[in-house]
This record gives structure tokens, sequence and C-alpha cells, in this order.
């Protein structure tokens, strides 16, 4: 299983994973799962009725909007980067944020490397499952590696121009 | 002009650290050469046939001299003693080794440059009119919208990794110098009847395999909404783009499978989306930071000087070197009494676009001394000095002429832009610098070259059209047939303000025939011709016929 690196407060922390992903075609295992979009529009009434906590991991061709209605009932978003190039999942985590006010979990899977951790950060993901063994630490570095940014984001930093007036 | 303050700089040092960085861990073999390849190209690294090409930012093509000298001095320390300006109005070096890079983006953001985003599918840098701030066709400085856009644009947490690059270009002058209409986003700055400034948008531009003449998709938008609609069509790009197929992911081909209305219908219904999530603190740069960015490009001062200076008649009058360069190269100025210097960096018989250290080094001297400290580079690869006074024009063109840089052909044949080709390219199916310099050579006399005058030839390697073939009035595009190199001709096109695609001549040329069928295309051209016509107009009214027969004529 993955290290999950949660981003709580601007320090990145190893932490453990309650959550199980479950494909499409597995049986549920007990405790709190990850699902597909499509298995959660199935199944997801009941998943919740259960009283354990469901997350949804969308692919970076399904868009935020499909959730729009059910986002209060999640405890996590996943979006996922099947290859660190594609960049759909960005816009997707920025919407669920900045469009739809989400606060619980968004998380990145998929081909998550901490070259990209910096955007993912600002664009409001705050939990993340790295591809290529990154620690905590070499996170948190790559977070913070810029001390300024130009353009307001999810993440709520002051970008120059208002840095400037400051 | 613009000036870093210790945020820019700042963010400079922090990305100079990071890939430093990360070039230590590929040479330490942390990262393998497929794990380092998307990490340099987010810095403007290729590894090209024979070294590391590494591109050099040049935000909307305008330079100080300190920064031209340092370029000079890296080109001389660590690569062959040159740089290659590039039709994006980028500056490459083509002999870099890679242990070498770090030190050299510290040398760079030492005088506030570097090579963010020069390359990968992100944001490119603007290019906006080299004439910007010294023309009177202009009504307003595009470069406030140029540096806006720079900033906005850099380091874009949503936008850095699209479906494939995306290049944004800025005019406010009606005669285009910037190839708007083949651009992602093409934006014409114009002032309404009330006075208020706007940009027409064009959206889908582009060149490559699939050439398009962009289509305008908002008539007038409100300049300082600017960055909240360029959001807008970078989301519905950055969700819709086609990224399955490298050849069909850039935004021209989306902006053309949606037709313009539907396309334009997304990006404002995304629009307002936006403005309801930004809610008070809005979606676009603040007036006093807009007018912070507008100060910073006020502060040229010119002398009130005679439009007319004797100095310059009369070296005109005694030297036809001199007058030929002015003819040629010196634009008029906003000012009465200033001129613009375009600088040639097509010499009869060089590499279209490059400068020697040398070179680079008498620019900047001069620029320092003459020229307000400002320096352009066009898309057209050659450099521009924009406020130089009359009087001190000879004295430019001297240290010019010294520098082997003072060649008075200016939009004429021998102006010719041609990307790096076979010679460096590992795209490249064909050789387009020598190409280049065999046409050039054909028209050494530059009697003849002034009398055909306006002649814009375009030459690309490969189908990739970094040398913009598509819109050259003679464009001329290298295929290959068999492993033999071999080069398509198309006449009629046009980046400018009157934008078109050429159209094919005929089958393809062999190397060597290139440069006599376009000395035959010269010829029917200047027999064709009517009053005041360019060799496009004539194209335009004749068709391709009589160019056609000429060609292949002999091939009968």
């Amino acid at each position: 299983m993955p290290t999950l690196i949660e981003l709580k407060d601007g320090v990145c922390r190893p932490a453990e994973d309650p959550f199980t992903h479950v494909a499409d075609d597995e049986d549920l295992p007990p405790g709190d799962v990850i699902v597909s979009l499509t298995r959660f529009q199935q199944e997801g009434d009941r998943l919740l009725s259960e009283g354990r906590r469901v997350g949804v991991r969308l692919k970076s061709d399904e868009e935020v909007e499909a959730l729009a209605y059910d986002l209060p009932r999640l405890a996590v978003v996943a979006f996922d980067f099947p290859k660190y190039r594609d960049g759909r999942s960005y816009t997707n985590a920025r919407l669920v944020r900045e469009r739809y006010g989400f606060k619980a979990e968004v998380r990145a899977v998929g081909d998550v490397l901490r070259e990209q951790a910096g955007f993912m950060a600002r664009v409001g993901f705050d939990a993340f499952e790295p591809a290529d063994d990154a620690s905590a630490n070499e996170w948190q570095a790559a977070i913070r590696r810029y001390r300024h940014v130009y353009q307001r984001a999810a993440d709520g930093r002051a970008p120059a121009f208002v840095e400037r007036e400051a | 002009m613009y000036q870093y303050d210790t945020l820019d700089k700042e963010m400079l040092a922090d990305r100079s650290a990071e890939f430093r960085g990360q070039v230590a861990r590929r040479l330490s073999g942390e990262l393998t050469e497929d794990q380092f390849k998307p990490l340099r190209l987010m810095n403007g690294l290729y590894l090209q046939l024979h070294a590391y090409m590494l591109r050099v930012a040049i935000p909307y093509g305008s330079l100080n001299p300190a920064q031209l000298r340092k370029l000079a001095w890296i080109g001389r320390t660590y690569d062959k003693g040159y740089g290659h300006f590039t039709t994006r109005t980028n500056l490459q070096f083509h002999w870099i080794k890679l242990a070498d890079t770090p030190d050299i983006l510290d040398h760079l953001a030492s005088v506030d440059m570097h090579a963010i985003q020069t390359s990968g599918n992100c944001i490119r840098n603007t290019t906006t009119d080299p004439y910007a701030g010294a023309t009177a066709e202009e009504v307003d400085d595009p470069r406030v919208w140029a540096e806006a856009i720079r900033q906005w644009s850099t380091f874009h947490p949503e936008f850095s990794f699209l479906p494939r690059k995306f290049k944004i270009a800025i005019t406010a002058a009606p005669k285009d110098r910037t190839a708007a209409r083949v651009h992602d986003i093409g934006l014409v700055l114009k002032r309404a009847r009330d006075g208020a400034l706007g940009f027409e948008v064009i959206v889908g531009g582009g060149m490559g395999r699939t050439p398009y003449v962009g289509p305008t998709i908002k008539e007038f938008l409100p300049v300082n909404r600017l960055l909240s609609y360029l959001e807008a069509i970078l989301r519905v790009y950055n969700r819709h783009g086609r990224r399955d197929n490298i050849y069909k992911a850039r935004i021209k081909i989306l902006v053309a499978a949606l037709g313009k209305d539907e396309f334009a219908k997304q990006v404002e219904a995304e629009w307002a989306k936006i403005d309801r999530d930004a809610g008070e603190g809005g979606a676009d740069l603040p007036d006093t930071e807009l007018a912070r960015i507008r100060g910073a490009f006020a502060t040229a001062t010119f002398e009130t000087l005679p439009a007319v200076s004797e100095a310059f008649e009369t070296a005109k009058a005694s030297t036809p070197a001199f007058a030929r360069f002015v003819r040629n190269n010196v634009k008029p100025h906003k000012k009465p009494g200033y001129g613009i210097v375009e600088i040639s960096l097509k010499g009869i018989g060089d590499t279209p676009g490059d400068a020697t250290s040398e070179q680079m080094e008498t620019v900047a001297d001069l620029a320092e001394r003459y020229g307000q400290n400002d320096i352009r580079v066009t898309h057209e690869q050659n450099l521009v000095l924009p406020h130089v006074r009359l009087d001190d024009i000879p004295s430019v063109w001297a240290g010019l002429a010294e520098a082997g840089i003072a060649t008075a052909n200016i939009n004429l044949v021998s102006d010719i832009i041609a990307c790096p080709g076979l010679d460096y390219c590992a795209l490249a199916n064909a050789r387009a610098i020598p190409i280049a310099q065999h046409i050039a050579e054909k028209f050494r006399d530059p009697d003849r070259a002034e009398k055909v005058g306006e002649l814009k030839i375009k030459i690309s390697g490969c189908i990739n059209a970094c040398g913009h073939h598509h819109v050259g009035h003679i464009g001329i595009l290298g295929v290959d047939k068999k492993g033999e190199e071999f080069y398509q001709l198309t006449l009629g096109g046009s980046g400018a303000e009157d934008a078109s695609l050429g159209s094919i001549l005929g089958p393809a040329l062999p190397y060597d025939r290139v440069a006599g069928a376009v000395d035959t295309l010269v010829d029917v051209y200047l027999r064709e011709r009517e009053d005041g016509e360019r060799f496009l107009d004539t194209f335009r009214r004749t068709g391709v016929a009589p160019f056609k027969e000429a060609v292949y004529a002999d091939a009968h």
C-alpha cells in the first residue's frame, strides 16, 4: 500500500490511510472505501447507509460537476493522474474547492510525483499518494520551494500583486 | 522597461535552486534520462542531435544591455561563441553541457533572466510588437498586458500540463508584426469610440501539420478583464482539448471541431462562473497592479527635436550604403527626430537568427549609448533598437557595419525565417539553414533585392512548421522522400493583419533546385507585377498559374 501524505496547515505528514481503494470488479471490504464514480452512482446510497465513510475517485476524463450534489456526503474526493502529463485533474481539484466549496479531503492518486506537488497543493489537494516513494519531508520541501506565487488559486496564498500592496 | 522587484527575483532564485537539485539527482544517477526528461523540459533544456540545447526566455522580446551582454558572455563561456534568436523571440544555445546548466541559470538569474516555460505543454513566452512604445500606429502599449500575462502564466498551477504547448501574441497596431492570427490566442488591442481599451480575441490559429487562421471569438473584451477571460479559455481547453494524439492536441483542433460559436459559448459560460467563484476579490488584476506595470513602461524620455536631422540627411546624401540602410531598416518613430532601427541577423551567407557574442555586445553597447537601454527581438529573428535619435543613426550604422550586422535587407527577399532544421534538430526531415543561405546568395546584389521589395520567405525543416512556412509569401517545407531531402513550395501565405495560408505550388523539388526555383518565382513576379504591388499582391491577383508554369516548365 502506498504511503499517504497529508497536508494540514502547511505541514506535510505521513499518515495511515483508513481508506481502501476498491476496483469496480472487487468485493467490498468492511470499513472506509474509495470507489469509482460509476460504482458510487450505483451503490453509493447503500454504502453510506452502512455507516462507513465513502470517497469517490474520478478519472481524469470525468468532470467534478458529475458529483456536485453528492459532495456533502463524501469524505474524500480523489482525482486520478493516469500520467503526470495529464493536467485535467488540476482543473477538477480547483473547481471542487473554489466552485463547490468542498472542505473535506481532496486526494491526488496515480502518477503523482513530487515535482508536481507544488502545483497540486495550490489547486487544493491536501492528500497525496506519491508514486515516486517521496517522503513527507521531500514533499514538504517541494511545496515550499517557491516563496511567492503570481496567481490566486485554491490554497489561499496571497499572490505577488497582493504582497506588493502590503 | 519593466524592472523585476524582490518578488520577481526571488521567484527566479527559487527556480534556479530547484533545477540545480534536479540536475544533481540526474548526474548522480538517482534519476534516469526518462525521469529527468520532463523536468529538464520544464526548463527549456532539450537533448538535440549533438548536444543539449538551452532555450532562454526573452519575455515579449524585450532586453536591456546588461541582459544581452550576459547572453553574449554565456555564449562565449559555455557555447561556441554565439546564440540563435528564435521565432518565439527567445534565444537558444545549441552546444550546452548538462553539468553547466545550473550555473548558467544562476548567471541568467543575476540579470533577471531564466528558461522558465520555454518548453513543455504550458503557456509559453508571449509575443508582442517589437515596435511597442515607439510606433505611432499603436493605440496603447501592448507590453503592459504582455507583462501581466507573463506573471499570471508563470508556474500557473492549473495550466502547466495542458494538452499541448500554448502561445499568445498581443499587438496594438493595425499593422501586425506578431502573427497574432496564427497563434493559439491572438489579442488585438483596440480603442472603442468612447475611448475605452479592449481586445479583439482570436483563438485557434496555428501552423504545424494542420494550419489555421484563427477566428475571432470576442470582438471587444475590456482590457481589465483579460486574465479572467484567458483563464476561461484555458480551462475549456485544458478539460476538452484532445490528449490522445499529439498532432491533434493544440487548441486550434478543439476550436475547429466545436466550431467557433460553440467554443465561444463555452468560454462565456465558464467566464461567468469564474466571476461568481471569485467573489469580492475578483478574478482579474487589481487596477493598482496594472498601474504599477504600466508605470514601468512609461519611463522612456524623449527630447524635443526637430523632425529633420541635418546629420542624418547629410549622411544619407553622402553615403549610399547608409541611405540604403535607412530605406530598409529604419522605421518611423512616434516622436519627431527619432527613428526605430532594425538590425538584421540575416547577413548574406549567415545562419538566420544567429548572433555572435561580439555582435551581441556591439548591440548592447549601441543600445546603451544611443538607444535608451532598450533592445527588442522580433519574431522574424532580427533585433530592434526602438528609440534612436536620427542624429545618432549614422553612428549606430557605423557600429553595426563594423560588427558585420548592418545588412540592409529588412523585409526583403534575404530576410528569411528558417528553423534550425536537420543541422541541429532531431525532428527535422531536411536542412533549412543552407537553403536560406543559397537563396540569400542569389539575391546578394542589394539593388536587385530592393527592386524586388517586400518578400517574406519562411523555411521549415519539417511539418512542425517552426519556420512558419505556411505564412511565408514563399513558404518552403522540407520533406523526406526515401531518405532524400525534398522541398514543398507554397505561395501566398501571410502572418500579418492580412493573414492567409499559402497554397502548394506543385511537386516537391530536390535540394539543389530550391534556390533556382525561388529565383524563377521572383522573375515571374517582376514580369507580372503592376504598380506598387508586392510579391504577395501579385500572387493574389494572378493566382498560381504563371508561377507554376515557370518553375515546372523544364520538367515537361
